[in-house]
């Protein structure tokens, strides 16, 4: 595309299929213990299929 | 719903519903900005007669059918995906905010935790308490595999003998049930030594190190009983803490303030020592405050968030990157729409357990006594608060449905909401800017570097 360059390889709708296992971690336990952020953490299942 | 924002050279669209993330020529981002859904297959005459003139009709023509692509592929315009309403009723319990001392070192002016007593008297938690929030975190956890707990104070390594024994005693509890127990700490660095540290990175799976920044910042904020600062204490211990951890995960977590306003030279400073993974977090605390972040001090802060995006940009081309907690997004390997809907899962998924094993819905709430859920020695937790927990996501909070940042911040803190809004389910604003900001942040810094 001349116009548009898409960032994402892929989007949620495409990478969300057999998801909501719950198997990742809980927001604030990783760094934050007073806001709430999610988009920073990792799928658990995911993160097993990189290694 | 699409968010189009410019930054510097930059024009960027996010379809919120779908996560993508486009950068758009000037045409593009013209046609995109006067375009409600759902787009027709070819561009309306009024737009091509307000656009023609400046870019040419061909090239607008061009441009129109490139959106048109992506809205017929999901990517412009996308609807919500629906998720399941049983996902969230789930009781399950799969982490722990474990308060192991309701007792701290430190006077930390801006403490939410009321330098460690929580608005009680100082406490420690017994390994007997200890050793049962373990037990029932089992009991709670159903089928998940991969459990966390996390020691939190106060600060925790006044307890440091029941945190070794409740460890231990966790690393029992995986091998008898199946389970993956990932233990975290978040410590003020005062009391840790030697012994302290080879324990600590042998088995926390990550480690939350307090530190404001510079010496001049850290030390105004987080000093002791006498009023001498931490930070010459800290700093080499946390050095030898990280040169030992590996690859295991850490961060140095810092607090900025109406006084501290200029935190991108914290977050500098801390990488400067070598640390690669930052977090640096709004103060939250009530507006009559003296260190509270206010409505009027959004334009300083946004700029400021503007110039840690330049510095982060800039370090990153030179070869020297480090992590900013919140402005990591990964666009590819994200969590899953269920996990951004539902957001931090308090009262649900995550409590808090204090010294004497009463469970609140997490570490924020434990003053609030009218809130608490139950007692670890109890069998039942009280069902009705936990229901309202678990209608607190974005599909059920109206100001989160329309807002287009709401995948990226899965709500916002529902003790935030508690304290300084008007309930659980209503937004603090404040919270809501800041987070808007830092999501725009860190899709530009991906767009600088993806060039």
């Amino acid at each position: 595309m001349k116009n548009v360059k898409t960032l994402n390889k892929t989007t949620y709708t495409k990478s969300s299929v057999g998801a909501g296992c719950g198997e990742c971690q809980a927001s604030c336990q990783s760094a934050c213990k007073t806001s709430c952020t999610v988009a920073n953490q990792v799928c658990e299942n995911t993160k097993k299929n990189k290694k | 719903m699409v968010h189009l924002f410019q930054k510097n050279d930059f024009n960027i669209a996010l379809d919120s519903a779908s996560g993508a993330v486009h950068l758009l020529s000037d045409i593009a981002y013209d046609l995109l900005a006067e375009i409600t859904p759902p787009m027709p297959q070819i561009c309306p005459q009024k737009l091509l007669s307000r656009l023609a003139p400046v870019y040419g009709q061909e090239k607008v023509n061009e441009a129109y059918n490139e959106l048109y692509e992506l809205f017929l592929d999901k990517q412009l315009f996308s609807e919500d995906i629906p998720v399941q309403d049983s996902f969230f009723k789930t009781k399950t319990i799969k982490a722990l905010c474990l308060h192991i001392s309701h007792d701290c070192n430190l006077r930390c002016r801006y403490c939410f935790a009321d330098c460690g007593e929580f608005h009680r008297t100082r406490s420690l938690m017994t390994g007997e308490v200890g050793r049962r929030a373990l037990d029932f975190l089992i009991e709670h956890s159903g089928k998940i595999k991969n459990l966390e707990v996390d020691f939190f104070g106060g600060e925790p390594l006044l307890n440091f003998d029941v945190v070794r024994e409740i460890t231990i005693y966790g690393r029992e509890l995986e091998k008898k049930h199946n389970k993956t127990i990932r233990f975290t700490m978040t410590t003020n660095g005062t009391l840790l030594n030697d012994e302290v540290i080879t324990f600590l990175n042998e088995h926390m799976y990550n480690i939350v190190l307090s530190i404001d920044g510079t010496p001049e910042t850290n030390d105004a904020l987080r000093f002791y009983a006498d009023g001498s600062g931490c930070y010459h204490d800290i700093l080499p211990k946390y050095k030898a803490l990280v040169a030992g951890r590996g690859n295991k995960s850490y961060y140095v977590r810092g607090t900025f303030t109406r006084e501290t306003m200029s935190f991108t030279d914290d977050v500098l400073h801390l990488a400067d020592c070598g640390f690669e993974h930052i977090s640096i977090e709004p103060v939250v605390l009530p507006n009559d405050h003296p260190l509270s972040l206010r409505q009027e001090d959004l334009p300083r802060i946004f700029a400021e968030y503007d110039r840690l995006a330049e510095a982060i940009i800039k370090r990153t081309r030179q070869g020297r990157p480090f992590n900013f907690f919140h402005f990591m997004v990964d666009l590819d390997a994200g969590p899953c729409v269920y996990k951004r809907v539902k957001g931090c899962g308090s009262g649900c998924e995550y409590v808090a357990v204090t010294p004497e094993g009463d469970v609140y819905p997490c570490h924020q709430f434990v003053e609030h006594t009218e809130c608490k859920l139950g007692n670890i020695f109890e069998d039942e937790l009280r069902k009705d608060l936990r229901d309202r927990f678990s209608e607190c996501n974005i599909c059920n909070v109206e100001e989160c449905r329309t807002c287009w940042a709401k995948y990226f911040c899965g709500g916002g803190c529902p003790a935030n909401n508690y304290k300084y809004s008007e309930g659980i389910s209503r937004p603090y604003k404040i919270a809501c800017e800041l987070q808007r900001k830092r999501v725009e942040c860190a899709l530009y810094i991906k767009a600088a570097l993806a060039e």
